[in-house]
């Protein structure tokens, strides 16, 4: 149905896409793979209009198109969801859902028309979210939904899911992949991208694998496997990651009690949970959406108010604020990062470098030489890919840049590490390497804390595994114990509030 | 739920208050200036207070939709002058065809027409540098500031038009009318702010392109990627606060039946008060023409109210000052109490 012929793309001087032949079949969904970095989000703007190739062709039912921007390429019946979250915060789920499609009636917005028209979205992908709440106020996963309601209403063709299940609980998924069966059978093309392998080889009808801009193999999903798909991603680069074992954790470093955070209109969103953390231990932090996993981790590194007690080294922190917990060494690497963790004015050494400036002074002013030096033995530590120190944030991969914002906690030479989903919108190939280092800090003496919904991620990185259901501790369990029916149980023993806000009605 | 509403009570009344501050405020002002100066409170004075509202209250319009797009347009005050400028030129020199020698005098409405028009292309100026250049809107329009403001001055060598009351002969009378008439006993310009404001209210809120602006000012990408044609958008936005602007000129000329090139001087300064007053963010994305129009009769009452007291002029500047921060420190506190999940 759409196809995109030789497509290549250059920025500046770096190869994005080269000559890449793509078929999207209508009534299937056409699942593309590929390491962090192999053109996948780029292949996928060219498609929905977000960018232009530099050279070959798009076509559409056998017609050469050309999208010059969103607008054009909608109107052909090309959406797309993207992988980052592109929704504004200050208008309403409604307003958001039909942003540059509003209904009118004589130049007016037809309000009326809209309300129904996104309570019936909502309702399709089974969700609970007040249509009237602003998009500001609800946490990632549900704006995720939203992204997809977006890209559900306008009836498109030909959908692009760039990664949508990275925030969503298991539930979600199975609810959005339902709606994907559904769509595939009114004809619509569906292309799915995604890092959990177990999801593709589920929906997928075709696979398509692309490696450092090219494309490198193409077939039904019905001849490929696991291992193919694997050993086609990372080329020779394949290996297989090795697990030690027991690891001897040392003292505790980071000690939580008591802590407590309201949720508005009544109840907590964490819900008096104590632990500790010990030095050298690696401790994942299991739920599924709502069950205060970030808002833990937020309240440990001074991000939100919470009640109770956080002692770091001895020494009681609890009334500090968030930079001065930095300073006693205590570092938290945020979800969100395109919105709370990278500063998009700045180079790829100036956002590394910027909590250590002080560090690179010399007479009072910051050495340059000192900076970039310092700079450059972090990005090859962390083996971060761009085009070098002065590369512009933008140009990096999403797992390059979660790199840099975890180098940058790294550069300050903390004692204690938080990192809230570190693997969101990281593939498999550089989450691995995002997950070596956070196992060689903890070798390092490091107490490493992280966030995470994924079962399989909890179960391959962490020594331990606290597990949280409804901002309660429903769990502590050692990696042993940790089983798959052991997590599973522990995050559902404590029935889930109600999520979202009444309506009026 | 019984228990829950009574325990949300508290910073539930402090959140409405804080909310509705720019109409506390407007009605502590009213109050005290009627318990403190005689005659304020009298229809006579209110009429009057309400045609100087008006200048700020119709840039403060225009002013919101820019700030909304995350804009800010500091040429509105030269862009009035240079229009009453050029209306001032229209009425008393004509205008001369040079192939033919022959001095052409359009009538006030043609004057009125070309004057917005002419304030329509001064902000699509505005708007082209903003959107298309991608200069900064501070220093684009404080490019125009210095452009419009300059312009006005040439026309006339740097001198008054005075008595622009037209010539029967030549069939332009009338231009004082805008500035003094009144249907019903309300005054034009009172009537024209009504309507614009409702007109405004009304594509703010209920028509796409209102929805539009309040999106680029949340999150421009997410516009863009959404379809929305935000370079329009934005020129758009310029283009309505340049057509106020310029009505504003026509208005202050036409009430003094003079145009002075140094007229608007400093009125962007209580245009984006009001706004700010009523409640928008500067940043972009939050802010009501209701506000606005709220705000510019803060500022309004309270200059007419401290000069019916007396006052000096000298301590009306610090005063006002003084009502603008406070304006600002209470919407961060409203901010933090939103955060703090009790909006």
């Amino acid at each position: 149905m759409l196809r995109a012929e030789k497509i290549g793309k250059t920025y500046g001087g770096v190869t994005a896409l080269d000559g890449v032949d793509f078929d999207v079949r209508a009534g299937a969904v056409n699942v593309l793979i590929g390491e962090n970095g192999a053109g996948k989000s780029t292949l996928m703007k060219i498609l929905a209009g977000v960018e232009q190739p530099t050279s070959g062709r798009l076509l559409l039912d056998g017609q050469p198109v050309r999208f010059a921007s969103v607008r054009e390429a909608a109107k052909a019946g090309v959406g797309i969801v993207f992988q980052e979250l592109n929704l504004c915060p200050n208008l309403t789920v409604t307003q958001n859902i039909f942003l540059g499609r509003e209904p009118t009636r004589l130049g007016a917005t037809d309000h009326a028309v809209e309300n129904a028209r996104a309570r019936a979205v909502l309702a399709r992908l089974a969700h609970g979210i007040d249509p009237d709440a602003p998009v500001g106020d609800l946490r990632v996963g549900e704006q995720q939904i939203v992204e997809i309601a977006k890209a559900l209403v306008e009836d498109a063709r030909v959908l692009i899911l760039d990664e949508p299940t990275s925030a969503l609980s298991a539930a979600e998924v199975e609810v959005l992949f339902g709606v994907i069966g559904e769509l595939k059978r009114a004809g619509v093309a569906v292309i799915y991208i995604s890092h959990r392998l177990e999801e593709l080889m589920r929906i997928g009808d075709y696979v398509t694998v692309l490696r450092d801009g090219r494309l490198i193999a193409s077939e039904p999903a019905s001849k490929v496997s696991v291992a193919w798909i694997i050993d086609k991603m990372l080329g020779d680069k394949a290996r297989q990651r090795p697990r030690g074992g027991t690891r001897q954790a040392g003292a505790v470093v980071l000690s939580a009690r008591d802590i407590a955070l309201p949720r508005r209109g009544g109840g907590f969103l964490v819900d008096h949970v104590s632990a500790d953390f010990r030095a050298g231990e690696v401790t994942a932090v299991y739920g599924l959406l709502g069950s205060g996993r970030t808002e833990l981790l937020e309240s440990l590194c001074g991000a939100r108010n919470a009640g109770g007690t956080v002692i770091l080294n001895g020494e009681d922190v609890s009334a500090l604020s968030l930079a001065e917990r930095c300073r006693k060494r205590l570092r938290f690497v945020p979800e969100d990062r395109q919105r709370d963790g990278l500063f998009h004015n700045l180079s790829v050494g100036g956002n590394l470098g910027l909590s250590s400036l002080l560090g690179f002074l010399r007479g009072g002013r910051i050495s340059e030489g000192k900076e970039r030096s310092t700079i450059a033995d972090m990005m090859a530590r962390l083996g971060v890919k761009s085009a070098g120190v002065e590369a512009a944030i933008g140009s990096l991969s999403g797992g390059n840049q979660q790199k840099v914002v975890i180098g940058r906690g790294l550069m300050t030479g903390p004692l204690v590490m938080l990192l809230d989903e570190p693997s969101r919108g990281v593939d498999i190939g550089a989450r691995g390497e995002v997950f070596d280092t956070m196992r060689a800090l903890a070798d390092q003496g490091l107490a490493v804390v992280f966030a995470t919904s994924d079962l399989l991620e909890a179960q391959a990185v962490a020594d331990r595994v606290l597990v949280l259901a409804a901002g309660r501790l429903t769990a502590d369990l050692t990696i042993e114990q940790a089983t798959e029916a052991a997590l599973v149980t522990a995050s559902n023993a404590v029935p889930p509030p109600v999520l979202f806000r009444e309506t009026a009605a | 739920m019984a228990t829950e509403a009574t325990s949300s009570t508290g910073p539930g009344v402090v959140a409405v208050l804080l909310k509705l501050r720019a109409l506390i405020a407007l009605a502590v002002v009213v109050a005290f200036f009627s318990a403190a100066a005689p005659n304020f409170l009298s229809a006579s004075n209110f009429l009057i207070m309400f045609k100087h509202v008006a200048i700020t209250a119709i840039l403060a319009i225009g002013m919101t939709y820019v700030i909304l797009t995350g804009g800010i347009d500091l040429s509105v005050g030269s862009i009035a002058g240079l229009a009453g400028m050029v209306a001032g030129a229209l009425i008393l020199n004509g205008v001369t065809l040079q192939p033919l020698g022959v001095v052409v005098y359009p009538s006030v409405p043609v004057v009125i027409a070309l004057v917005l028009v002419l304030g329509g292309i001064a902000g699509l100026f505005n708007g082209v540098l903003v959107a298309r250049f991608r200069i900064a809107p501070f220093i684009a329009t404080l490019g125009v500031l210095y452009v419009a403001r300059g312009a006005a001055m040439l026309l006339s060598n740097g001198a008054t038009f005075p008595n622009l009351v037209g010539r029967p002969d030549l069939g332009n009378e009338g231009f004082p009318l805008l500035g003094s008439a009144s249907i019903l006993g309300l005054p034009v310009t009172v009537i024209l702010l009504a309507v614009i404001a409702l007109v405004a209210a009304f594509v703010a809120k209920d028509t796409p392109f209102g929805r539009w602006v309040y999106a680029i000012g949340g999150n421009e990408r997410a516009a863009m990627l959404s379809g929305v044609r935000v370079e329009r958008v934005k020129v758009a936005v310029y283009v309505i606060s340049g057509v106020c602007a310029a009505l504003v000129g026509l208005i202050v000329s036409s009430e003094l039946v003079a145009a002075h090139p140094a007229s608007g001087e400093t009125f962007e300064l209580s245009a984006i008060a009001a706004v700010v007053l009523g409640g928008a963010s500067l940043s972009g994305g939050r802010g009501t023409v209701g506000g606005a129009l709220i705000g510019a009769c803060v500022i309004g009452v309270l200059g007419d109210g401290l000069v019916m007291m007396g006052v000096s002029e000298f301590w009306q500047m610090v005063i006002k000052g003084l009502v603008i921060i406070a304006a600002v420190v209470l919407d961060q506190l409203q901010g933090r109490l939103t955060a703090s999940g009790r909006a």
